[in-house]
């Protein structure tokens, strides 16, 4: 593919884009779920006031600590932004999608897993430990399932390029796919065990004997922290960013004209807010899981991707007729 | 096939048909009998709207009486029964302990991979438009047996026997375009006679050994200490 200068400078806006709503999404969840629960919802703009605030707060660290600890809130940000740089946002017409697919995306959640939870080995507390011991076990369970759900898209459009599978999955028009049905409602139970949020892990709670997530990040703060609390929040995002356009491409712009452009932009706003509806309420109905009841959940997660892959493979397809 | 040259009404077909295999999933890993009842009845339901929806794109009308069966059956009779007969024997706070789920579900897996490589043959042959669900229904059919297979309880297994029925008129519904009337009719009657025979024979198996789990039917006096596993 041929890509000219315009088309880099729109991956670029794209990937800034991205950057600067992942907190207002954050934000709106959180809304929502005051409104659901009966309180009074904090304003959209507080994740933006939070990051500021710990961006001018003095970073502490530990005596103790190495060179891992200092550059990891810089790699967990770099590969997260890198991530989300490949995902098609508003347009699919993007030089970054043809040079990394779907598995180097998993690839990059997977560095940033890795570098977090060597980080929280690094500064040698027992919380640390514990959270990374724990995050890993379940990183364990996440990966195969969610590679699963995404290689079942993989196979229907025979491509694991995000852009082609996403252009492929238009040109098919409004195709009923019982594959798709398993593949999405996996992949949100993946995104919600990967993100860190009920019933695998709460977000806005540090008691010791539930964290997993929170308990790796616990020894850092400042602007160490604000830059890991962005990664997350963007995090949440790619995740959503995946399955609104993956599974419900629809008003994505396949050109890069600016009325296109300014409807893919409207679109994905919409589909995320949708999204984000949906999980606060399912933060609100479900109370969090056991840590040992995870593993349930997360096979659960498996077994409808499986499913996915399997009725693309039985139904869909079926027997090769000559 | 490609799904393209299909209408939306035989893709809804499919989709219906792989979410009645994922109620048999559904089935196989529910501890609590009153929610294996209810996932029971959702499949009776997911399967007579597939009938319907067979009838009504194939243009057989006798599908309707058998969609309308097992509706009125399987959806709602038996598990009204059955739901009545755990609330009586007062079983509805019991839950069953699932040894090794995660591998039960793995061997749900290879056995819907073992239908589908069963049933490449017959899918070749069929020119029906359901042909590709052969393969699902026979899945359905031993998913049932692995779920009595897997359960102790004996409510458990009579529904896993119910869920068998239900795979095969599946497979009878999408292979053939169901069986000649009187046959379903006759199997119609024979699940509601069996459904009210395994309700007697509860009362009468939990009044001589004081419960319903299989395990302690093993026991050939009441001293022998029970074996688990």
């Amino acid at each position: 593919m041929d890509h000219n200068l315009n088309s880099w400078l729109l991956a670029a806006i794209q990937t800034l884009l991205f950057v600067a709503i992942a907190p207002l999404l954050t934000g709106w969840i959180k809304a929502n779920k005051c409104w659901l629960q009966n309180r009074s919802a904090p304003p959209l703009r507080q994740p933006y006031r939070d990051l500021h605030k710990l961006f001018h707060k003095e970073a502490v660290i530990a005596g103790q600590a190495s060179w891992i600890f200092r550059v990891t809130p810089y790699i967990i940000l770099g590969t997260t932004v890198l991530a989300a740089g490949i995902l098609p946002l508003i347009a699919t017409d993007l030089p970054t999608a043809s040079i990394a697919d779907v598995i180097v995306l998993v690839g990059f959640l997977a560095l940033t897993r890795f570098f977090t939870a060597l980080a929280a080995l690094d500064i040698g507390t027992a919380f640390g430990g514990m959270g990374a011991s724990r995050e890993m076990t379940l990183a364990s369970l996440t990966e195969p399932a969610m590679l699963m759900a995404v290689f079942t898209l993989a196979m229907t459009a025979s491509t694991t390029n995000l852009s082609t599978a996403i252009d492929f999955i238009l040109s098919q028009g409004f195709v009923l796919r019982p594959s798709f049905i398993f593949a999405i409602l996996g992949l949100m139970m993946i995104a919600i065990a990967e993100t860190g949020r009920i019933p695998i892990d709460n977000p806005s709670t540090h008691l010791e004997l539930t964290m997993v997530h929170e308990a790796m990040i616990l020894e850092y703060s400042g602007r160490h922290l604000a830059l890991i609390e962005w990664a997350g929040q963007i995090k949440l995002m790619i995740y959503g960013v995946l399955i609104a356009n993956l599974f419900i491409p629809w008003g994505i712009a396949t050109t890069s004209h600016p009325t296109a452009l300014f409807w893919g932009t409207i679109s994905i706003l919409i589909k995320l807010f949708i999204l984000g509806t949906f999980l606060a309420l399912s933060e609100t109905l479900l109370a969090k899981l056991r840590l040992f009841k995870a593993p349930d959940y997360l096979s659960f997660a498996l077994l409808l991707s499986l499913l996915g892959m399997l009725s693309h493979v039985i139904l869909e397809v079926g027997p090769l007729t000559k | 096939m490609i799904l393209n040259n299909l209408t939306h009404y035989e893709q809804a077909i499919l989709v219906l048909s792989a979410l009645v295999l994922f109620t048999s999933f559904a089935l196989l890993s529910q501890p609590r009998l009153l929610n294996l009842i209810n996932t029971f009845a959702w499949q009776g339901t997911l399967l007579a709207l597939t009938a319907a929806l067979v009838a009504f794109t194939s243009h057989q009308p006798h599908l309707y009486i058998s969609a309308l069966l097992t509706l009125i059956l399987k959806a709602w009779l038996i598990p009204w029964m059955l739901r009545h007969q755990v609330l009586k024997l007062k079983l509805h706070h019991e839950t069953e302990t699932l040894t090794n789920g995660t591998l039960i579900l793995l061997g749900g897996i290879a056995l819907v991979i073992f239908c589908y490589h069963v049933t490449l043959p017959l899918e070749r042959l069929s020119t029906l438009a359901t042909r590709n669900i052969i393969a699902i229904s026979l899945a359905n059919v031993l998913l049932s047996l692995l779920l009595i297979i897997s359960h102790r309880q004996a409510v458990s297994q009579v529904v896993g026997f119910m869920a068998m029925e239900n795979g095969l008129f599946f497979a009878a519904l999408v292979s053939t375009h169901g069986m000649p009337m009187i046959v379903e009719l006759g199997i119609a009657f024979d699940i509601l006679v069996a459904s009210v025979l395994f309700g007697v024979f509860f009362l009468h198996i939990r009044e001589n050994i004081d419960t319903l789990n299989v395990d302690h039917m093993n026991r050939l006096s009441e001293n022998e200490p029970t074996v688990r596993n």
